[in-house]
């Protein structure tokens, strides 16, 4: 099982930012996979240009996010289809509330992408 | 009194109607005399291509022979090529012969225009103008000698075309990217190349010639500026004509472009009229017959002082190439303020475009079905406003003057039996009704399956339901519509693709846009969907949409639960070799894959293997010679065979043989669903074809092809679809049922499921004509040039190499 990297409840750890490539490294409508030592990241980039990141982990049965079909800001899970919001992490219409994918912080500056991790 | 004296100079189209139309007004005013260039009577020009195509003598398109000259007491100086008009003296001049003259008909028509290419004076360089032309060109065409036609316009394709029927091979070569722009639109143009390639025309588009390169004097091809050679033994220039003003220029005569005449035919001297190809009318040059006819017309009325006059003509063509049906008038293209109407049917190559401007036709396009052409040209000429019969307008004069002013079940009523309801398959009212009555028919899918009406593009379908109604009363109730594709629309599958193709979308975007999709890109339900529906309908055209496909169709192999991935590679008929076995053995130990299994469909899977080692994988797998087995997409899978009479003391045919056929043509193509084949060499049936999507039992006699059989979450047996006598028949049919079944069913649905929704009986007729099931494999081969590529070869040559990396490495080995 994958270990969270952060949690987001309680005090904001502080954060690491690494440069991790640039927006444009993914598709319109897509994702990457960004291993970590945590366990693999998704990155995922809509078709408005908005970048989000999450674990790669479905709240399902763990299927890898960063493979499905990216939709609006929302992945279809690859491997039974649940719908995930890139926002929150949490499940859409009858999923919602059964379980979310943690959020991974990402900021955008200049067009790199930065993934925050929680100092060690 | 004496007759005035009436000289034409021209022998030509022009010349000689102007001549008819004096005479009709006025039989006995003149004594005319008529010098022609071509020591011949006169002829329509507009046959010279038939004549070529040796589809016509000269003398079945001669259009006034002697006798005419003689009856109406004409002087024919033919082959007199006039060389001055002394106006003061009123004298035309001829070699030799000078004739005194009242009044001039100036009717010398236009000269080909001759590209100043390099090498453009060889022997085997000519125009297509005049009969000699066409004489020295099948001079030339010996069968298997190759002809370049420069210009892609009315001329060029007709002159190739020509060619072509003598056994020549012949290119358009084409400086625009589209034939005919001036008559046709892309889709229509995109059309025509199919269907010359047909007829054995190939067209070059966008293509700068530079040089004609010949060898002793003589052509041997065509130098393009990209730096191809169209090898050549004959090459016609048919890039357009001049008008022939240098007789009038020379005489002082006002000239732009043309001849200078006003709206009476009359050129800057009041004695001299001038008509056709020849001259200026407001600007204007014309080069075809209609307008020519309007001016001769007026020509008589000014000869004869009967007033009227001339006022410039709505353009409108047709295209003489044989069995390809092509019209086009007005604003044929569209543009700001104009919406279009438009009809497609792929089944049978049909193309139907109609201009709409201020609620009025202003320009049609009709590609394959252009008999109402002269009805849409009546009322785009006439400004007659068509809000009350825009629904019907597309379908033609016949349902739409059948339906006017009526109500809309009172105007099916009133159509005649005759009149056609299904334009796609041809099925006239009484077909319908006479299946309804005798065969009990309660249904719309009943119809369907009976008479093919509706099935095809479905835009008939009110009408049929309408007949339903009229028959059975009460007893029939519309279906309510099948359900929308997903929740971002409200369309249903059928809808959609039937707008893809009627509306020529040709991207998800343009889809969404036009559909009023709810979502700004889809979801995971019908992106999928739309990016199978825009490969289906614009083969080598649209651009597949990486994005908007399921990961396994994305990566090209099979997601496992551990986000692992399988690899099968392709195994022709199920026949392997101890090379590949090796091979495949040699991977699965190079990349430590732990898993290896030999699949329901003879071949062989390599289980759990990580998705940055599939490129790696393929390569070794590429250079043992296999390819993609596709059997992670809605695609063809695997073609299951016995060993037939290789082997087989029972086998009646080389069933693995046939099978290997299959998959060889049919790999690479993507389809709604997964499609499994199977080929069993006797009725024992070991391959297991009767429940494959498609299956073939051979017997003694022949090939019995079976389709819409299951063996997973349903269990089905196939049905029977036909029986042929040959393995070509065998081959070709297969492919057309693939075609047929990308063409129509819904994404994700199996045969079995698309043959219970439309029926095994409409199947059947989709497939019963052999022109049908041609057209049909055709488009199939055509779809399969761009997609029997393998993908790993792709892909192990870079393409989307980021797929199978990393965004970024460089947190592995960050703080943990």
């Amino acid at each position: 099982m994958t270990v969270p990297i952060i949690s987001l409840e309680g005090a904001a750890p502080a954060l690491i930012w690494t440069d991790v490539g640039a927006v444009t490294d993914i598709p319109l409508r897509g994702a990457r996979r960004l291993p970590s030592p945590r366990g693999d990241i998704a990155v995922f980039r809509t078709g408005d240009n908005r970048v989000f990141a999450l674990l790669d982990s479905c709240p399902h049965k763990g299927g890898p996010l960063s493979q499905g079909i990216v939709h609006a800001a929302s992945v279809t899970c690859p491997l039974h289809g649940r719908v995930i919001d890139l926002a929150t992490g949490d499940g859409m219409g009858a999923d919602k509330g059964r379980g979310c994918a943690p959020v991974v912080p990402l900021d955008v500056r200049e067009g790199r992408l930065l993934i925050g991790l929680v100092e060690a | 009194m004496s007759r005035e004296r009436l000289v034409v100079i021209g022998n030509g189209m022009a010349g000689c109607r102007a001549v008819q139309e004096v005479l009709k007004r006025d039989p006995d005013r003149y004594d005319i005399t008529i010098f022609g260039a071509e020591p011949r009577v006169n002829y329509d020009r507009i046959m010279l291509s038939p004549v070529l195509a040796g589809e016509k003598s000269f003398s079945d398109i001669v259009i006034n022979g002697h006798d005419w000259y003689r009856d109406n007491g004409i002087v024919l100086h033919a082959g007199a090529a006039v060389t001055a008009i002394d106006r003061d003296a009123r004298i035309v001049r001829a070699d030799g012969i000078d004739a005194a003259y009242d009044r001039v008909i100036l009717a010398m028509g236009s000269d080909p225009i001759r590209l100043p290419l390099p090498g453009a004076d060889l022997n085997g360089v000519v125009t297509f103008r005049d009969l000699d032309d066409g004489e020295q060109m099948v001079a030339a065409a010996k069968p298997g000698a190759r002809a370049v036609v420069i210009g892609g316009g009315l001329l060029g394709i007709e002159a190739a075309y020509g060619l072509a029927r003598r056994g020549m091979a012949a290119t358009v070569v084409h400086l625009m990217d589209v034939l005919m722009e001036r008559q046709l639109d892309a889709s229509a143009s995109f059309l025509l190349g199919d269907a010359l390639v047909a007829r054995g025309v190939e067209t070059v588009l966008g293509a700068h010639s530079e040089e004609i390169v010949g060898d002793n004097g003589r052509v041997t091809g065509l130098r393009l500026k990209d730096g191809r050679t169209q090898p050549c033994d004959i090459l016609v220039m048919a890039v357009g004509i001049r008008p022939a003003t240098a007789l009038a220029k020379a005489a002082g005569l006002e000239v732009n472009r043309g001849i200078v005449v006003d709206d009476a035919m009359t050129t800057s001297d009041p004695r001299i009229v001038a008509v056709g190809e020849c001259v200026e009318h407001r600007g204007q040059c014309y080069g075809l017959v209609a307008p020519i006819w309007d001016m001769c017309r007026t020509v008589g009325d000014t000869l004869t002082d009967s007033g009227g006059g001339y006022r410039g003509s709505a353009l409108s063509t047709r295209l003489k190439v044989s069995g390809v049906d092509v019209f086009s008038a007005g604003k044929f293209g569209g543009g700001e303020g104009c919406e279009d109407i438009v009809f497609r049917d792929a089944g049978r190559g049909v193309y139907k475009r109609i201009v709409l401007e201020n609620g009025k036709v202003a320009g049609a396009v009709l590609f394959g079905d252009a008999a109402d052409g002269a009805w849409y040209f009546d009322l785009m000429r006439s400004g007659a406003p068509i809000a009350d019969i825009r629904e019907t307008l597309i379908f033609g004069q016949a349902i739409t003057e059948g339906l006017r002013g009526l109500d809309p079940s009172a105007a099916v009523a009133a159509m005649p039996d005759g009149a056609e309801i299904c334009g796609c398959n041809g099925v006239c009212k009484g077909v319908i009704t006479g299946a309804i009555a005798t065969q009990g028919l309660t249904t719309l899918d009943a119809v369907r399956g009976v008479t093919k009406a509706s099935a095809s593009c479905g835009s008939c379908t009110p009408l049929v339901e309408k007949l339903l109604g009229l028959m059975l009363g009460d007893g029939f109730k519309a279906a309510t519509g099948p359900a929308p594709m997903c929740k971002c629309t409200t369309h249903d599958h059928g809808h959609v693709r039937r707008a893809i193709v009627a509306e020529a979308l040709k991207s998800l975007p343009a889809a969404m846009q036009a559909l009023e999709w709810s979502t700004p890109d889809g979801c995971a339900s019908c992106r999928p969907a739309l990016n199978y529906y825009m490969i289906c309908a614009w083969p080598g055209e649209y651009r597949d949409d990486k994005q908007s496909r399921f990961i396994n169709e994305r990566v090209h192999a099979n997601i496992q639960k551990d986000g692992t991935y399988s690899v099968v590679p392709r195994m022709w008929g199920g026949m392997t070799t101890p090379d590949e076995l090796r091979a495949i053995a040699d991977v699965a130990d190079k990349f430590a894959i732990p898993a290896v299994k030999v699949t329901g469909g003879q071949r062989i899977d390599l289980l759990g293997v990580k998705k940055d080692d599939l490129p790696a994988v393929w390569a070794d797998l590429n250079a043992a010679g296999m390819v993609s087995g596709h059997a992670y997409g809605k695609a063809l899978r695997t073609v299951k065979t016995c060993v037939g009479t290789d082997w087989c003391r029972f086998g009646t045919q080389d069933s693995t043989g046939l099978g290997i056929r299959l998959e060889k043509f049919l790999w690479g193509s993507w389809t709604p669903a997964k499609v499994k084949l199977g080929v069993s060499g006797c009725p024992r049936n070991c391959a297991e074809a009767t429940c494959k999507d498609i299956g073939i039992i051979c017997v003694d006699s022949g090939y019995e092809i079976h389709i819409g059989g299951a063996a997973g979450l349903h269990i089905r047996g196939t049905e029977l679809l036909t029986k042929v006598a040959t393995e070509t028949e065998a081959f070709w049919t297969v492919c057309a049922i693939v075609q047929i079944y990308r063409e129509q069913a819904w994404y994700l649905e199996r045969i079995y499921k698309w043959m219970d929704r439309v029926g095994l009986e409409a199947i059947k007729a989709f497939l019963a004509d052999p022109d049908d099931r041609k057209a049909l494999f055709e488009r199939f081969a055509f779809s399969q040039r761009t997609s029997r590529l393998d993908p790993w070869a792709e892909r192990v040559a870079g393409r989307h190499a980021e797929e199978f990396q990393p965004l970024s490495r460089r947190l592995e080995f960050a703080p943990a």
